[in-house]
């Protein structure tokens, strides 16, 4: 019904005519842009211009807004320019853009040197924020738990429990199995390797070693970062950013005892149980590997065992555990609450939250390492 | 084309939505009618959001047909729907501006996806938009989460209006406004109309609202319309929701 838009050059005197045609609309706006760009050259020369626009069809915001910055650029040329033949069904419309004053479009993303600088710079200098934050937020889950070991009533029980369900008894599952199947590939791995030198029996002292030691807890302390580290951010960064957090403190609750201490004593429940499950888990698929694959009878496996492993080897491996879960929790905790309130800054920060994690663990394993080592256990 | 200007906009015939064994709307009809600004009252939880959500398909509905330009959503292919798409806005109660996006870009969004503009028009356009709705400008660079209640609303109504929609459906656009942004914003809306040319479909529970922007208010209830008509008819009206409603404390305070 109508047409393509025009813009054409009619020669009137003195004067020139700029006379706009057809649907001056955003389905044509490439279009309208090119032609509206030409015309602009093309007025050269002559004093004043009418831009007749008494024949366009169909006329929205972008069609508007062109017919404005044409008008715009011609009044910027020393041109006197006007619009004419305005119908009063568009001349709000016109008049609504005419109001819009053009600010340039300041592009700040631009990449360079001393921007890269800045950057590498800053994320440095945060180093040391994100360590005392973790110190901050540890001082502020101790001090919360001191005031509830005075006044006990205090004590949230029920949401400790339920976070305890959580992230223990719902992660059995998972941590059993995992563990499972990395103590049977130890295991086939190990008789593989050992046969060659008719050493297979030995297969289950690198069981018992490396499972109670560090692989049962580091693995485990791995997957319940990835688990339920990720959640409590996430957690707890949407209830930032639905101003939960604010409502709590407003309220008169301290958010640290009522959101974050339960978790964190979940958390340092958990771990350990969650460990010596994994643990078990482990000899038990290492076992079964050693008897069909490499002909160890389950006898001779727990004989061998009970004199490669003492109860230091399984004391070394739990002890790690709590310290680990309260680090992991630490920063799940932090990362949760320094959400701001974008969805993208919720998925930052959990991200953050699994990776920091998972670094602090190993960190903290290797501290336990030299540790033990000169303590002669 | 000419054929449209007398049919309905929104043409809404017996529709029926149940969640689980509750009935939320049953058999319900109602006309829009090009060019004007209809309010939509009712009860808290009567289903006015229901109706919004189901006539822009978020809410799958049991029974009745729903056209919009004259294109029934049902039957409809993909191309007609996506053109159906295009053509209307949708403000949400709590504005829905994508958090992670700027102002600028959340209202080039739809124009990135459905036309092929150059960065600069669509810079110019932002603004347009922006200026439309009374904001400043600089608010252009601004993400969502460091705007006020009342610049959520409007950037969520420049968003709505980024395609030049010929309808637009706006989810309780007052609420959670102080009373001078609430009347700014229904001076806006009536603005807006005029100029763009638009229809408007308003949920609404605030009575200035009805009263100074709405060219027909609808009212649900038990499920259907039980009255549509203008401010006089409501007033008129001997139904007992209605007689407590346009006849009660606040009412009277609106109308001085």
């Amino acid at each position: 019904m109508s047409g393509d838009p025009k813009l054409e050059r009619i020669a009137k005197g003195n004067a020139l005519a700029l006379c706009a045609t057809g649907a001056w609309t955003a389905s044509f706006a490439p279009v309208l842009e090119r032609m509206v760009a030409d015309a602009e050259k093309l007025a050269g020369g002559s004093q004043s211009i009418f831009i007749d626009v008494s024949e366009v069809a169909k006329l929205d915001t972008f069609g508007a807004w062109l017919i404005e910055r044409l008008r715009r650029s011609l009044t910027q040329g020393a041109v006197e320019a006007q619009i004419a033949g305005l119908s009063a069904n568009y001349s709000s419309l016109v008049d609504e853009v005419r109001r819009v004053r053009a600010t340039p479009v300041i592009d700040t993303s631009t990449i360079t040197i001393t921007g890269m600088l800045d950057q590498i710079g800053r994320a440095v200098a945060g180093v040391g924020g994100t360590v005392a934050g973790l110190i901050d937020m540890l001082g502020a889950v101790l001090a919360a738990g001191a005031r509830t070991l005075v006044h006990p009533r205090s004590f949230r029980l029920t949401s400790t429990v339920h976070h305890l369900e959580q992230v223990c008894w719902r992660a059995v599952p998972i941590v059993v199995l995992i563990t499972f199947l990395i103590g049977c590939i130890i295991a086939q791995q190990g008789i593989f390797h050992f046969r060659r030198f008719g050493a297979d029996i030995f297969v289950v002292d690198m069981l018992g070693v490396l499972v109670l030691r560090e692989i049962g807890v580091l693995l485990v302390a791995i997957m319940v970062a990835g688990r339920s580290g990720s959640a409590y951010t996430a957690e707890l960064g949407s209830m930032k950013m639905r101003e939960e957090i604010d409502a709590l403190r407003t309220m008169g609750f301290d958010p640290i005892e009522v959101l974050v201490l339960p978790r964190m004593l979940a958390l340092v429940m958990a771990l350990p149980i969650l460990a010596f499950l994994g643990a078990m888990a482990a000899l038990y698929g290492g076992g079964l590997v050693a008897w069909l694959y490499g002909g160890v009878d389950p006898e001779a496996f727990l004989l061998r065992l009970r004199d490669a492993i003492s109860i230091d080897h399984f004391i070394v491996g739990i002890v790690k555990a709590p310290v680990m879960a309260a680090v992991i929790g630490i920063v799940a905790c932090v990362e949760g609450l320094a959400v701001q309130g974008s969805a993208e800054s919720l998925g930052q920060h959990t991200t953050a939250s699994v990776v920091k994690g998972i670094f602090f663990v190993i960190v903290m394993d290797g501290v336990f390492a030299i540790f033990f080592a000169s303590i002669g256990m | 084309m000419a054929g449209e200007i007398q049919n309905p906009i929104i043409s809404v015939r017996d529709i029926t939505v149940q969640f689980g064994a509750t009935r939320v709307l049953d058999g319900l009809n109602l006309d829009v009618k090009r060019g004007e600004i209809l309010g939509f009252v009712g009860p808290s939880g009567a289903g006015k959001s229901v109706l919004t959500r189901t006539i822009i398909g978020l809410v799958p509905k049991l029974a009745g047909s729903i056209e919009v330009f004259g294109v029934d959503l049902d039957s409809s292919n993909t191309s007609q729907r996506r053109n159906v798409e295009r053509r209307w806005g949708v403000l949400f109660q709590q504005g829905a501006l994508f958090s992670s996006l700027t102002v600028r870009q959340n209202i080039q969004f739809p124009m990135r996806e459905y036309l092929r503009v150059s960065q600069r028009l669509m810079d110019e356009i932002t603004i347009a938009k922006l200026t439309m709705v009374g904001l400043k400008p600089e608010v252009a660079d601004r993400f969502p989460s460091e705007l006020s209640g009342g610049m959520i609303k409007r950037v969520a109504l420049a968003r709505a209006l980024s395609l030049d929609p010929d309808l637009v459906f706006l989810d309780e656009p007052t609420s959670g406004l102080d009373p001078i942004g609430a009347g700014d914003f229904d001076e806006l809306v009536r603005t807006l109309q005029r100029t763009l040319g638009l229809t408007v479909f308003m949920v609404t529970h605030d009575l200035d609202s009805l009263y100074t922007a709405c060219d027909r208010i609808a009212v649900l209830g038990n499920g259907k319309i039980i009255a549509a008509g203008s401010i006089a008819d409501m007033q008129a009206s001997q139904h007992p929701w209605l007689r407590q409603y346009f006849h009660g404390k606040r009412a009277r305070a609106v109308m001085g």
